[in-house]
């Protein structure tokens, strides 16, 4: 008996048109749990790193996480991994909404897609009766739009369907998967679009099993409603309508302008009225009591949701206000494009065009004014037309590819990804290293746990502590209580601090849960729902793993170095871990490479950044030990 | 003769559509609660309360299986409600044979919504996991209507279901087999 997962994949090869129901080990769910944990593991076993990310050999896998499905509320995430070609990396990438429960009750825990279909398609999975059918009829379809239609088309209100638009089918490489009022982004878009799927539609109506069910059950009846009434659980932006945060802070332009007076009262109440005059409702998430998602409707668009920073992005990348940001979402997400990099892409290419690098015959027929210049932009990337068919390949790629001078301005990428804008002064030692060896392209998806700045007096400190039940050690309130300054914090504990919010983002990575209720939540208050004291048991009543903390713990460093061996094969190393070089205007390279040693010494890491062999055997990844050392990684990098 | 009139306790469901956030936890939560034991499985297909998602009209409607129908409708209509289109067949609470709505997807059976009598948990499961406050539980008394349908229960309703289809006498034939397999 299987709980909380079904013991299923479905296999899709789209090049032969072959789908097989296979059954999973179950050794695999105690080593890796499930989600991303346990598709890095088939990514690793059948994706060589010769691989090219558009190829039929890449895999495109959607992962629902092992507790998605079960009572625990805010356990919904489906994850999405292949391989990006823009960063020719791991993508990692996941989304909200119902997908990956939806897959559960049709009795899959992975729907893994390998081939290229010869001609558009989608693929309907009722239950058993899977079918890959023709889409001729859905090409260029927006991303709601499509959902719309084949919930119509097929009859049946309670279809779950996974789309890309435009955007993915012309591969551009932000684009991203879109589902319900949510996306996933970070390279996996293309990647379907490459393997010419148009969408992935599921039902599916069987039973799932828990191992304590009754308990359980009521445990995340009191859960749920904790869930509703914690402030510190979702996202707090859409109740709180002071976004001086991100607008006085992050850098506007193509990451270059930081406007640290721009927020007042006056905007702020222009700005929450055109939020309420066009907001229709907010929405959450498969068994989650939060409003996370706010949809809304703007005149002459299709109805959008966007959450969190996803709001600002537009109008910060083209110094515009919020009107602008909802004018230019509903055809941006149609299109399917991801909203952290695709703004960014376009002032990249506007401030090109005011260098001379391009000219304006590079845009023939581009209005004058800065908003109809975006939305000229958009469609040129959309459609790779022009110069947009660079454009589409990211900053990184159209910097190289435009040449002349380009590659200056690509100053705000890691790993050839495009990071969250924000240009300060003195290096944050936390955030140096999380930017820098993360491999999940974004900072959002590492930090999370420990807060963001200090608080002012011993006493607002002992009160946070003291009610700060996440802590994993008590080590960590000591690092609280004598922190003063945002910037100062010793190397030992800069490593632990890391290495916590990284953790809490691969459990959930791999059980399903939100990271806004979860992983991201705790830098923000402390009060965060889910922690590494209240998982296990979680685990254990849905799954019937018998896990301990220090067990989970293993399980989030099993997976995290099985990421970083599947990258270090794909040639990732030492000198790819380096924020950009502006994110900072003070930098101390010294110092700054001895922190990066001390965090790959206590991450059990060579000093390039590869696991060491003993790392590798003390996690049972003595597979990827010997294929290290077959293909020479450790004795090249001597 | 008033106070001698016999008088009915009337449940209510009320529902605000616009405060349903469409986390399906009522979905989720019934069809736990009335998983045989109760808590030991989920499949929201099971549920005896929907909620209706149109995304591109911004319609969310939390709806509660009814009786089901013999037959599809004769005709169907068409509603306009604050300049959004809703047709009958979605708002209505019917198990019918034209579609899969509450319907138990392995036996096909009919569901209908008991609001939780069969388990004593007092308000109805799906109100009390509903943080949102889309639905909320009232009680009222109404004076008796003289003729009063007799209570049916989940093991009537299904039956009724099976003769209709099949026959009275070839339910009973099934019945009679199954008694004497298990004697």
């Amino acid at each position: 008996m299987r709980y909380a997962e079904t013991g299923f994949n479905l296999e899709i090869d789209l090049t032969r048109g072959n789908i097989e129901r296979v059954a999973t080990d179950p050794e695999l769910t105690k080593l890796y749990l499930g989600g991303q944990g346990t598709a890095d593991k088939i990514l690793w076993d059948r994706v060589g790193p010769e691989v090219e990310p558009f190829s039929e050999e890449n895999l495109l896998i959607f992962s629902s996480g092992l507790l998605n499905g079960t009572f625990v509320p805010g356990a919904n995430r489906t994850i999405v991994n292949t391989f990006s070609p823009q960063t020719n990396l791991h993508a990692h990438s996941m989304m909200g909404g119902y997908f990956g429960v939806e897959m559960k009750h049709a009795g899959y825990d992975k729907i893994i897609l390998s081939g290229k279909a010869p001609k558009l398609v989608y693929i309907y999975i009722n239950n058993d009766n899977v079918e890959i059918r023709d889409a001729a009829h859905l090409a260029g379809m927006g991303t709601t739009e499509v959902q719309d239609f084949l919930k119509k088309d097929l009859g049946d209100d309670k279809l779950q369907i996974a789309a890309i638009g435009l955007a993915g089918e012309n591969r551009v490489y932000t684009a991203s998967i879109e589902h319900s009022h949510c996306s996933a982004s970070r390279g996996v878009g293309p990647v379907m679009g490459d393997k010419r799927v148009k969408a992935i539609v599921v039902r599916g109506t069987k039973d799932l099993q828990m191992a304590e069910p009754e308990k359980l059950f009521h445990i995340c009846k009191d859960l749920r409603k904790d869930l509703a009434d914690n402030p510190g659980a979702g996202d707090w932006m859409a109740v709180d309508e002071d976004d001086g945060f991100h607008h006085d802070n992050f850098s506007w332009g193509n990451a270059r302008v930081r406007q640290k007076n721009y927020w007042s009262e006056e905007l702020q109440q222009r700005w929450t009225d055109i939020k309420y005059d066009h907001m229709d409702r907010q929405t959450g998430c498969y068994n989650c009591p939060k409003k996370c998602h706010n949809v809304i409707s703007w005149p002459g668009r299709k109805r959008f949701s966007y959450k969190c920073f996803g709001k600002d992005t537009y109008h910060m990348a083209s110094f515009q206000e919020l009107d602008f940001s909802y004018e230019i979402l509903g055809v941006a997400q149609e299109y399917g494009l991801d909203s952290y990099s695709t703004p960014q892409v376009i002032a990249f290419a506007l401030e090109l065009l005011e260098e001379g690098i391009l000219t304006l015959d590079d845009f023939p027929g581009m209005p004058e004014d800065i908003r109809g210049r975006f939305f000229y932009i958009l469609d040129m990337i959309v459609n790779r037309r022009g110069i947009g068919d660079k454009l589409a390949n990211g900053v990184y790629w159209a910097a190289r590819q435009i040449g002349n001078g380009a590659e200056k301005f690509d100053h705000n990428t890691t790993k050839k990804f495009e990071q969250v804008p924000i240009k300060l002064g003195k290096v944050n030692p936390m955030f140096f290293l999380m930017i820098a060896t993360g491999e999940k392209m974004n900072i959002t998806q590492i930090e999370g746990s420990f807060p963001q700045d200090p608080l002012p007096t011993i006493e607002e400190r002992q009160a946070f502590v003291d009610a700060w039940e996440a802590v994993p050690d008590e080590k960590f309130k000591k690092y609280f209580m004598e922190w003063e300054r945002r910037n100062e914090m010793p190397s030992g504990a800069v490593c632990d601090i890391v290495d916590w919010n990284e953790a809490m983002h691969y459990i959930d990575d791999a059980i399903g849960l939100c990271a806004f209720v979860s992983s991201f939540r705790g830098q923000f208050g402390g009060k965060t729902q889910y922690n590494i004291h209240n998982i296990p048991d979680l685990i254990r009543m849905a799954a019937g793993l018998d896990l301990s903390k220090e067990d989970l713990w293993k399980v989030f460093r099993r997976n995290r170095n099985l990421v970083r061996a599947i990258n270090v094969r794909r040639g990732m190393r030492r000198a790819d871990e380096r924020p950009p070089e502006d994110h900072w205007a003070v930098r101390d390279e010294e110092f700054e490479q001895s922190l990066l040693s001390a965090y790959y010494e206590f991450k059990g890491w060579t000093q390039d950044g590869i696991p060491t062999p003993e790392t590798l055997e003390e996690l049972a990844l003595g597979d990827v030990r010997e294929d290290f050392e077959k293909r020479g990684i450790y004795s090249a990098a001597e | 003769m008033k106070e001698n009139k016999k008088m009915k306790t009337i449940k209510e469901i009320r529902v605000d559509v616009n405060k349903c956030n469409g986390c399906l936890s009522c979905e989720m939560s019934c069809s736990a609660a009335h998983a045989m034991p109760p808590y030991t499985s989920v499949n929201p297909a099971r549920s005896r309360i929907t909620v209706v998602i149109d995304e591109s009209t911004d319609a969310y409607i939390p709806i509660r299986a009814g009786d089901y129908a013999e037959a599809e409708c004769a005709g169907r209509n068409k509603y306009t409600i604050d300049g959004k289109e809703y047709e009958s067949c979605l708002l209505c609470p019917a198990s019918c044979p034209s579609r899969s709505r509450f319907t138990e997807p392995d036996s096909g059976l009919p569901l209908k919504c008991d609001m939780c009598e069969s388990l004593d948990i007092g308000e109805p499961m799906c109100v009390q996991v509903c943080h949102p406050g889309a639905l909320t539980y009232h009680e009222y008394q109404v004076e008796a209507e003289d003729s009063i349908t007799p209570e049916r229960g989940e093991k009537e309703i299904g039956l009724e279901y099976l003769v209709k289809r099949y026959g009275l006498e070839e339910v009973v034939k099934s019945v009679a087999t199954m008694a004497k397999k298990s004697a």
